[in-house]
């Protein structure tokens, strides 16, 4: 096990509290560099997902994981931000500016939601949240002039420097890499700053927060404007890399599978939002595989098992229904959430955390760490 | 001058008069204790002057400035720190970030400046850092310094929860029941540290207390409460002499 031996205050503040990090994440980014050389287009394409869904997770790390003010709207904000890109590229505007504009509208907005849910906790939070949603869906879906209603939008691919940044070529793998890179340095710069404390005295007792000279509303506004704004710029990126948009694919889905993020990642850290959007974007070709293979596997299996040609055929035509059955991903999220929340609720992240501690200790690890336990029930809680 | 006026203060929740028409002052660099039976009103006070509750009627002075139309958060920013009788700390941080927290009031960076981690705050965090570090030392804290919350005893939690609140450098500090759930040892250590307060940092003390050892071992003066009406006021013995007082604990 390794002790820190601290002999200045830096050695707190510093993001790198020993040089073995250095080399653990050196080695992560030399092999993120080189994955569009190494890696089929398929999987890099598959990485530049999991930059956008990652950029995502960690604006809604700061709202939802750190001030606690849950949302169900982000799929909303993607899609503000990827309008906006799209608007303002049929009108010639360059890309630096739009992509810009993109994250201010969308934090503009995501600061007027803020607004109403000052007064709105829990689970009265989320149902307000989705009519955000809802209602933006419905914008997207019937202002015509400018969004095309549900014949949605082409975004053509990124011009800059004279060039034409194509949605597959490595240059955009880059910029989507280098954005969530960007993202993730800033709030961890803001979660070691007053404003990230702040943050996380909402989250664990406003009464508290109050007393210690944190305005909470401004608070709790900041918070929503700044995850709102890391959005909107997924946003961009994401309607680069669909090249089409149309409201349909905003829809309570998208926003689900973002909570998902952060909940399988685990919510306690800023890693939770990249596992989270890893495990993501391995749902859907897992939902391909069991398509495709699993039908063929199971009546295998039945013929290996001494079953009839008749019976081998049913089977295979009941798994393949099931396989592909509408809804099916619907359910599996519903499960993986469930399973998550009742076994690890601190997600992958803790999970790792976990085994890594036990490595740490071994052979002295007990298995009783990391029991859930509420010692103090809080009777007096001035909401 | 006085640190601290209340004139006329009253809560009524419906019929009940929680806080009756209640006037004191605290003076500067004194320890005043609030006693009374349980439901007299003392708690409700400490959230009336804390601005978690709306006076029905009455002002509240704080260095002869009306602070009854401040903001909660305001009050903070004044001087003005508390504590809670049933602990509130920020469960899911370190014992260090939450006494950071309470050096928000000082602090001056932009969101901007933070994002970008800039060298003016680097150097703030530092400040906030070196005044922190006092405060542990102060309250002998160290061992406990990159521990999570959720995983202290409580009366270590409490320590902390008035290590927060001097971490704001107030003026005058709310000590709500400092002694409760503390065993006599602890009970002994706070009765130290409320004295050095007023000593050592000359922060003028109010608190509610149960513990009549500790009260009459820090007070200066004494305000004993029952059904939100000041009962008695003054030294220590004379109020726990006075008949109404002993009435209202031992009934008549």
């Amino acid at each position: 096990m390794r002790f820190l031996f601290k002999t200045d205050y830096n050695d707190d503040i510093r993001l790198i509290p020993h040089s073995g990090y250095i080399w653990s994440y050196g080695a992560l980014l030399a092999l993120l560099l080189i994955a569009p050389f190494v890696l089929s287009s398929y999987l890099v394409s598959q990485l530049v997902f999991v930059c956008i869904y990652a950029i995502v997770g960690v604006g809604l790390m700061i709202l939802t994981g750190f001030t606690g003010q849950a949302s169900l709207g982000h799929a909303a904000f993607l899609a503000i931000g990827a309008y906006t890109a799209a608007y303002l590229q049929q009108m010639g505007v360059p890309f630096v500016v739009y992509f810009l504009a993109a994250g201010a509208l969308t934090g503009l907005i995501g600061a007027m939601v803020g607004f109403p849910a000052l007064r709105l906790q829990g689970i009265y939070l989320v149902i307000a949240t989705i009519s955000f949603a809802l209602i933006v869906e419905e914008i997207l879906a019937r202002w015509e002039s400018v969004t095309h209603g549900n014949d949605g939008m082409r975004v053509r691919a990124i011009q800059m420097f004279g060039g034409s940044i194509t949605r597959d070529s490595p240059t955009f793998y880059y910029m989507c890499l280098g954005l969530l890179i960007l993202v993730i340095l800033g709030t961890l710069n803001l979660m070691r700053s007053p404003t990230g404390r702040a943050f996380v005295a909402i989250r664990d007792s406003e009464t508290a927060a109050k007393s210690m000279g944190i305005n909470v509303s401004r608070y709790k506004v900041k918070s929503f404007a700044l995850s709102a704004a890391i959005t909107g710029f997924a946003g961009v990126l994401f309607a680069h890399k669909m090249s089409f948009i149309s409201p349909e694919m905003f829809t309570l889905q998208l926003s689900i599978e973002f909570i998902m993020v952060i909940i399988i990642g685990g919510v306690i850290s800023l890693h939770g939002a990249v596992l989270g959007a890893i495990f993501i974007v391995m749902v859907d070709p897992f939902l391909t595989f069991l398509k495709d293979d699993i039908p063929g596997v199971a009546a295998g299996l039945a013929a290996t098992f001494g079953a009839g040609v008749e019976q081998v055929a049913s089977i295979k035509a009941n798994v393949a229904a099931i396989a592909s059955a509408n809804g099916l991903k619907g359910a599996i999220y519903g499960l993986i959430i469930m399973l998550f929340i009742l076994f690890e609720p601190y997600g992958i992240y803790g999970r790792w955390l976990k085994i890594k501690l036990f490595f740490q200790l071994f052979p002295l690890y007990k298995r009783a760490t990391f029991k859930r336990q509420k010692i103090y029930v809080k009777s007096e809680r001035n909401r | 001058m006085s640190c601290f006026r209340a004139e006329n203060l009253s809560l009524h929740f419906g019929g009940l008069k929680a806080v009756d028409s209640v006037s004191f002052a605290v003076e500067k660099g004194e320890i005043l204790s609030i006693i009374g039976p349980n439901g007299a009103g003392k708690s409700s006070i400490f959230n009336l002057i804390s601005r978690l509750y709306e006076p029905t009627a009455g002002r509240l002075y704080f260095e002869d400035q009306d602070i009854t139309e401040e903001p909660p958060y305001g009050i903070a920013k004044l001087g003005i720190a508390r504590t809670f009788q049933n602990i509130e700390l920020f469960e899911n941080a370190t014992v260090l970030s939450n006494l950071l927290v309470g050096r928000h009031r000082h602090s001056t960076t932009s969101l901007w400046q933070e994002l970008l981690f800039l060298p003016n705050v680097r150097r703030d965090e530092k400040a906030h850092r070196r005044r922190v570090e006092q405060v542990i030392d102060f309250l002998d804290l160290a061992a406990h310094r990159d521990k999570l919350i959720s995983g202290l005893p409580y009366g270590v939690r409490k320590v902390i929860e008035l290590a927060r609140a001097l971490c704001t450098e107030p003026k005058l500090i709310l000590l709500d029941e400092p002694s409760s759930g503390l065993n006599v040892e602890e009970t002994d250590d706070m009765s130290f540290w409320i004295r050095d307060m007023k000593t050592e940092l000359g922060i003028t003390v109010l608190m509610v207390e149960h513990d009549m050892t500790l009260v009459n071992r820090v007070s200066d003066r004494v305000i004993a409460l029952n059904y939100g009406k000041v009962l008695a006021m003054g030294a220590p013995a004379e109020v726990q002499a006075h008949p109404d007082v002993v009435a209202a604990y031992l009934g008549t």
